[in-house]
């Protein structure tokens, strides 16, 4: 009793555990994951962000049983993978980047199919397959043999046959990418519904669009290594003066120079430095703007408040106010110098 | 639930690799039943036509002697195990490693990678025995009557079984050996020379008089099943003894299975 709470203790804390992974392929003079280490909790949605060849893929490889790790652990599910991976399997499922559905099956057969490999009793499997088939819209589809599904039906149906034995933690490499926007969209609905379900989601990808979208955490890897390792607003906050505010300003009469209101925006605190912009062109003679970017350090939304407040004490006002954040491809160049693709 | 998961932690995985392993195969036999018809036009052509023409036309014409028939048959029950064992383990194999991937989903499922290649020998094996089972009917049919002894149907059936499972491991060698983009060359170089080698046709020891040719045939591995098979069925016709042919067969499947397994894990785990 109590070793099965403390196993069950164990699994709360964390669904993947990798400590100094290590992966060097045979003939190659470079690891292809060079010691990596991280955890992710339960019902955590973790992302993996990097160019082809960073390798993402030979890490997903080695936490789902299919590569062989040089060196360090990797646990999922409590299950060490290394030693155990026959139990670790029962653990994880994989959804690959290219389809590997059985052909000679049809869609409901290579649910049920799954469910028993994984000693899923018959009726439970055909009743999850209902389920399934109906939250992915393919319930029409069942009998199909999968030959002439595209890439987003494809991708649905392998993700359908992933949940068949209930896993606790799910792995897809590169789930959209190819996809048309239609479905990429249905994907991103039934990923963030199966993080609501309680599924830990472990995904690879080189759309940092997509990882700050659905990833709790986002892990960044290049060359083999973890160069970063946080919530994507936390990654981008760290960058130093990259998120921007620009405003406009009625330049009135009053006789306040935008030198000295620029002067005293400097003076606010997060401001690191201020610059004037030229005026839009066409402007009405009548109604004079001048315009200032602001650069911040944390989030540039904070400063619109102090900002029209000191322009009020001045009788000034503020007629338009533009955000610009950064993304974590600015993440990206900033760790590597390079950009992602 | 927790304390019972305990004492079962040993036992539960051999459960769950068996219950794994069963599905499988369940898998297998339900895809070759929803292709009977495939199935059999698949195994049965070639050793249809091979008896036809050398049992049938060849003797009515006048060009084989009488009884050539009953020597050509048992040959041609080892060459359907082989051939049948061979083609039903490599050509799927090639192609779900290389091509289609769909053998991923059973190398993820919770069953140690070298069950997943038991299976396909064991399944590849039971679509040997059904192919050469069916052959028998097939003889009678194509040459009236065929050579039997219920004396020799156990030798028979160990020549069937033996020769299964020795196709089912060139299979596994070949399967995990060659690339999609060679399956063409590698077959015919592999497939013909098999074939023709493997004392289908002619029985080993009348060979004495083409010595060359006798050496390169007793490499062959599949010269032990046509022995063993004409053993069982056509003791009159000099023959190796079946004890030797046992001997072969069994050091020649426990070579084939060590490379074959070590091949699948080496595409099944990078």
């Amino acid at each position: 009793m109590s070793r099965g709470t403390a196993s069950d203790g164990d699994r709360a804390v964390t669904a993947v555990e990798v400590s100094e992974l290590v992966k060097r392929y045979p003939k190659s003079t470079v690891n292809a994951v060079d010691g990596i280490t991280f955890a992710v909790a339960p019902r955590e949605v973790f992302g993996l962000l990097g160019p082809n060849g960073a390798g993402k893929t030979t890490t997903v490889g080695m936490l789902t049983t299919r590569v062989k790790p040089t060196g360090g652990r990797a646990m999922v599910g409590g299950v060490d993978v290394g030693a155990d991976p026959v139990r670790a399997r029962s653990m994880l499922a994989v959804v690959p980047q290219r389809s590997n559905l059985d052909r000679s099956l049809s869609i409901r057969r290579n649910l049920t199919f799954h469910a028993a490999y994984h000693g899923v009793s018959a009726a439970e499997a055909a009743a999850r397959a209902d389920e399934l088939l109906e939250q992915f819209g393919l319930r029409e589809r069942g009998d199909v043999k999968p030959d002439l599904f595209s890439g987003g039906q494809s991708q649905r149906v392998m993700i359908a046959r992933a949940l068949m034995h209930e896993p606790q933690v799910l792995f897809l490499d590169e789930p959209t990418t190819g996809l048309d926007p239609a479905a990429r969209l249905f994907v991103w609905d039934r990923l963030r519904e199966l993080r609501e379900r309680g599924v830990t989601l472990i995904l690879t990808t080189h759309d940092m669009h997509e990882a700050a979208l659905l990833a709790d955490r986002v892990g960044i890897m290049d060359h083999g290594k973890l160069l970063a390792l946080d919530t994507p607003d936390a990654l981008m906050r760290g960058l130093p003066g990259s998120s921007t505010l620009e405003l406009s300003v009625h330049a009135g009469d009053n006789g306040h120079s935008p030198e000295s209101v620029i002067d005293a925006f400097e003076t606010l605190p997060g401001v690191e430095r201020v610059e004037p912009l030229p005026s839009e062109d066409g402007q009405d003679p009548e109604d004079p703007h001048w315009r200032v970017r602001l650069y911040v350090s944390g989030e540039a939304s904070q400063l619109i408040a102090p900002t029209a407040t000191l322009l009020a004490d001045r009788d000034l006002s503020l007629s338009g106010v533009e955000l610009a954040e950064p993304t974590l491809e600015d993440v990206f160049i900033h760790l590597t110098g390079r950009t992602l693709r | 639930m927790t304390a019972a998961a305990v004492p079962a932690g040993v036992s539960a995985p051999v459960v769950k690799q068996r219950r794994a392993f069963t599905a499988v195969l369940r898998r297998d036999l339900l895809v070759t039943w929803s292709e009977l018809p495939v199935f059999l036009a698949q195994v049965i052509l070639q050793p249809l036509f091979l008896l036809f023409v050398f049992g049938k036309v060849l003797g009515s014409l006048g060009y084989t002697q009488h009884g050539y028939s009953d020597l050509l048959f048992p040959g041609l029950l080892a060459l359907t195990a082989v051939i049948t064992g061979m083609q039903t383990l490599a050509f799927p194999l090639v192609i779900e490693f290389g091509w289609t991937k769909e053998i991923e989903d059973r190398l993820l499922a919770p069953m140690s990678t070298a069950l997943v290649a038991a299976e396909k020998v064991l399944f590849a094996t039971l679509r040997a025995l059904t192919a050469t089972a069916v052959m028998i009917p097939v003889g009678i049919l194509v040459l009236g009557s065929i050579p039997w002894r219920w004396s020799g149907v156990p030798l028979m059936v160990l020549a069937m079984v033996l020769g299964s499972l020795l196709g089912a491991g060139l299979g596994l060698v070949l399967g995990t050996l060659v690339v999609p983009q060679r399956i063409n060359i590698v077959f015919s170089l592999v497939f013909t020379p098999l074939l023709f080698t493997g004392c289908s046709q002619y029985p080993w020891p009348s060979l004495s008089r083409l010595r060359w040719f006798q050496i390169v045939t007793a490499c062959n591995p599949m010269t032990y099943v046509s022995e063993l098979m004409r053993a069982a069925l056509v003791p009159d016709v000099p023959h190796i003894t079946p004890w030797v042919c046992i001997v072969v067969l069994v050091c020649s499947l426990t070579v084939l299975m060590a490379i074959g397994v070590r091949g699948f894990y080496r595409r099944a785990i990078d």
